[in-house]
């Protein structure tokens, strides 16, 4: 193995090492009676329950529809967001006006307007996927605007003595040097948006990961709840690499 | 004597900040002959950075006229083209693509494009970097890459402003060498924007001195140093003795300029 290969290794390693420490300590304090193990199962009991949760809960479809109802969220935040985010930044009255708003939004606990949805929507998946894309417009918003009014002057002075048009400014220069604060809102979003799908998913006991999780503390199966909750994180980890990924291959377009 | 590749006539521009108004640039007028360079010192406040941005048409209402060979330009024009003080590459573009820029905007096709850009790449001595990011490269690398783009789009006219002020002494003597070298072999008419007495005589053919607010033309110096030149010439004596000229004419304006700050300090 190469150093360079080694050396990208040894984070991974050292992150997992963490884990599987914390994990043991966890193990041995519960054994030690120092957590109650009605409350925290034994880690040991929770990996011991994947094979149960994969074969009898149906848990790989469950992460793949919830994973989808966040990518639909995600998507349309993104599009929306994104122009909404353009629009507030070229008209500034429009901008001063909202911006206030959108970021108390941000911090609003979206997920308790879930009546709302259900009524407008019905107890299916457009409820579901229109909380999470509420939830993760703004950062969304937020950080488009940061990103385009913070194209530094001189990049904008270089297209103009190219003579750009208004178009050309915006793909060439404005979005591309925007596009890593741009794509923060864009993860933060998509984030939010999985937050509150799931939350919903667990409220209204439809869908997937959450009302799974629902259905496994009604059942007090905690190592096969915690095993659930394992699944969600694995969807939020996909999400950050998949955007990492397309910011990268934008970024090189 | 050929007709000139830049005139400046009678440029007045005038700021306003409430109800006062500050005249930035008062009756400017010089011309470029063509393979010229000229170099435009003044102290900070002297108005040079909007005589810049005048000629390079990134501000307008202003009086006089700007010609590029006879032809009143308004407006960034395709015949002038401009190299920033700031840094100002595009950092999510290579060396490559950065280079190629004003040939993508004018629609060449991408092949070409990119040999087009290599040979501009290799002129300003960056030949084995053209898929590198600006963020793998120095400040002074960096601002090669913004020469070789604007040299890309082949300018009738090259207006640099303070290129090199950010570099330390050592990398500016060493990259006014490579725009001896460039200007040598392209003949490029070139109008160089700077605070630096040593870079303007290094570099130019005739040294426009400011005044301070109002910035006028306060004497135009013919720097008869021979070319092909290099940095080497600023170990003579004659080198010595413009620099010691110009700064005879700056250093009023300089102290004028100082003192100005200071009692805008103790009154604000």
């Amino acid at each position: 193995m190469s150093e360079s290969r080694a050396s990208a290794f040894t984070p991974i390693a050292a992150g997992l090492a963490t884990v599987a420490g914390v994990l043991a300590l966890v193990e041995a304090m519960i054994h030690a009676g120092w957590i109650n193990r009605f409350v925290v199962p034994l880690p040991s009991a929770v990996l011991a329950s994947f094979g149960r949760v994969i074969a009898e809960e149906n848990v790989l479809w469950r992460t793949l529809y919830t994973g989808m109802e966040a990518l639909a969220a995600g998507v349309m935040a993104a599009l929306v967001g994104g122009a909404i985010g353009a629009l507030l930044t070229r008209r500034r009255v429009l901008r001063l006006a909202t911006e206030t708003w959108v970021a108390a939004i941000a911090a609003a606990p979206i997920v308790l307007i879930y009546p709302l949805f259900l009524v407008v929507f019905g107890r299916n998946a457009s409820t579901i996927v229109m909380i999470g894309f509420v939830a993760g417009l703004p950062p969304v918003i937020l950080k488009t605007v940061e990103g385009l009014s913070g194209t530094r002057r001189v990049l904008i002075d270089v297209g103009r003595s190219f003579k750009l048009t208004t178009v050309q400014e915006f793909w060439k220069i404005r979005f591309p040097a925007a596009l890593p604060t741009i794509f923060v809102g864009f993860r933060l979003g998509i984030m939010f948006a999985l937050i509150n799908i799931v939350g919903v998913e667990y409220l209204i006991n439809f869908g997937g990961l959450g009302q799974l999780v629902n259905e496994l503390a009604e059942r007090y199966d905690l190592p096969a709840m915690y095993a659930a909750i394992f699944f969600v994180v694995l969807v939020s980890v996909v999400f950050f690499l998949v955007t990492e990924r397309v910011e990268r291959w934008l970024a090189s377009r | 004597m050929s007709a000139p590749a830049l005139e400046v006539q009678d440029i007045v521009k005038r700021f306003s900040h409430g109800a006062e108004t500050v005249t930035a640039v008062d009756r400017v007028s010089f011309s470029v002959a063509p393979g010229e360079v000229l170099a435009i010192i003044g102290p900070s406040g002297c108005g040079k950075s909007t005589l810049f941005n005048v000629i390079g048409g990134l501000i307008d209402g202003y009086d006089g006229r700007v010609l590029v060979e006879g032809e009143t330009v308004a407006g960034p024009h395709a015949a002038i083209g401009m190299v920033f003080q700031d840094e100002s590459t595009f950092p999510w573009r290579t060396v490559e693509d950065n280079v190629a820029f004003p040939l993508e905007i004018a629609g060449v096709a991408r092949e070409e494009r990119l040999r087009r850009a290599r040979e501009y790449v290799s002129l300003v001595g960056l030949a084995g970097f053209e898929r590198h990011h600006p963020a793998q490269l120095s400040g002074g690398m960096r601002q090669r890459v913004a020469i070789a783009r604007t040299l890309a789009s082949r300018p009738k006219i090259l207006l640099m402003d303070e290129p090199f002020a950010a570099l330390d002494e050592q990398t500016r003597f060493l990259l006014g060498d490579k725009v001896l070298q460039i200007q040598q072999q392209l003949k490029q008419t070139t109008l160089l924007v700077t605070h630096n007495i040593a870079e303007a005589v290094q570099l130019a053919d005739r040294v426009l001195v400011m005044t301070y607010r109002p910035g006028r033309v306060k004497r135009i110096a013919k720097i008869a140093l021979p070319r092909p030149r290099s940095s080497a010439v600023a170990s003579g004596a004659e080198f010595g003795r413009y620099v010691a000229e110009i700064w005879s004419d700056l250093r009023d304006e300089a102290s004028r300029g100082m003192q100005d700050d200071e009692s805008h300090l103790k009154a604000g």
